[in-house]
């Protein structure tokens, strides 16, 4: 693909699809999966360390951080105050690694945990609180483009419309919410980079999020939890290239009838109703 | 050595959701040592506020809820 890069403030993103290490049978395979998805962007949540029973393996020692620049998260979070907490404490980790993810953090303030959605308000509220702290915010939103465009003048420096539920697999549901997203987001600022984040099942799922127009997608659970996630990292990297190329050509434009390929001028064949 | 408040009770503080005794002049160093922590592989709260490398070294108080977090897999 060549120097198909694009911008999220002070990161030029070289890979556009960004990849979770969560959810992986073992460290191994996920150390592997990330290598074959070709990611250079990989997302971490912040936890409670384990003080007793603790192996000894962690996952710091999985991930070559000269390689890979961290994008820490704020999962589990439902309140605007602890998403702030987690990202300072991410921000902290990082500062302490020297990786180059310090400035930066994929935010996510949950409404419930059956589905996962953002709270809109708390969202909103992290938004301008962390922008405030001098974070780069990558806002995980609803694909609703009002609330998209509520981030964007919040300061967010990317806003994330999730394609369906986190690790639903369900793709992208509302293709429509998000091209509007996307409209909304980039009008009068073609390089404002939105990345379709959640929800991604399967290949074709990255491919529909590109062809719409995204500058990248992030993922976890469609890579971590398939059959062989080493090949499916490759098959989503692939099918990143596949939409993001689609996009660029420019795809016809749908229409109700038949054209032929082949020209009806010169046939020899009798053609009903002439 | 436990310290002791002006109840004449065991002196506590949480870490990690733990409660546990406060010894004299606990810092978050010497607690990280004793779980055989790296001060760089982890990131430090107390009460809700972050606390720097710098601050590492100050004594703990009797209450203070320590919070102890690392990196772990996550979308």
């Amino acid at each position: 693909m060549g120097n198909d890069t694009f911008r999220i403030r002070d990161y030029e993103i070289v890979n556009r699809l960004i990849v979770g290490t969560g959810k992986y049978a073992d460290y191994d395979i996920m150390r592997d999966a990330l290598d074959a998805s070709g990611c250079h962007v990989v997302t971490v949540a912040v936890r409670r360390e384990r003080l007793v029973d603790k192996q000894g393996r962690s996952l710091l020692d999985f991930l070559d951080l000269k390689r890979y620049t961290i994008l820490p998260n704020t999962a589990g979070c439902f309140t605007a105050g602890d998403a702030i907490r987690v990202a300072l404490l991410g921000r902290d980790l990082l500062e302490k690694q020297g990786n180059r993810g310090a400035g930066w953090v994929k935010l996510e303030v949950l409404g419930d945990k059956k589905t996962l959605l953002p709270d809109p308000i708390g969202t909103l509220e992290a938004t301008k609180e962390l922008v405030k702290e001098g974070f780069t915010v990558l806002c995980y939103s609803s694909d609703d483009p009002i609330a998209a465009r509520r981030l964007k003048e919040a300061g967010a420096a990317s806003v994330m419309p999730a394609g369906s539920p986190i690790g639903s697999g369900q793709g992208v549901l509302n293709p429509l919410n998000i091209s509007l997203c996307l409209e909304t987001l980039k009008d009068g600022d073609p390089n404002y980079p939105v990345i379709v984040d959640a929800g991604v099942g399967t290949a074709s799922d990255v491919t529909i999020a590109m062809e719409l127009g995204a500058d990248g997608v992030l993922l976890n659970t469609g890579i971590a939890h398939a059959k062989d996630p080493v090949k499916m990292a490759r098959a989503m990297k692939l099918a990143l290239e596949s939409g993001r190329l689609s996009y660029q050509a420019g795809r016809i434009p749908k229409k109700r009838y038949a054209t032929a390929s082949s020209p009806f001028e010169g046939v020899i064949s009798y053609i009903p109703g002439e | 050595m436990t310290v002791y408040n002006r109840d004449g009770m065991v002196a506590t503080i949480q870490v990690n959701g733990d409660v546990r005794p406060l010894t004299r002049g606990e810092t978050v160093r010497s607690l990280l040592a004793s779980f055989n922590l790296k001060p760089e592989k982890v990131a430090i709260e107390i009460n809700k506020r972050l606390i720097r490398a710098a601050d590492y070294d100050k004594d703990l108080i009797e209450g203070d809820v320590v919070e102890i977090v690392t990196f772990v897999g996550g979308g």
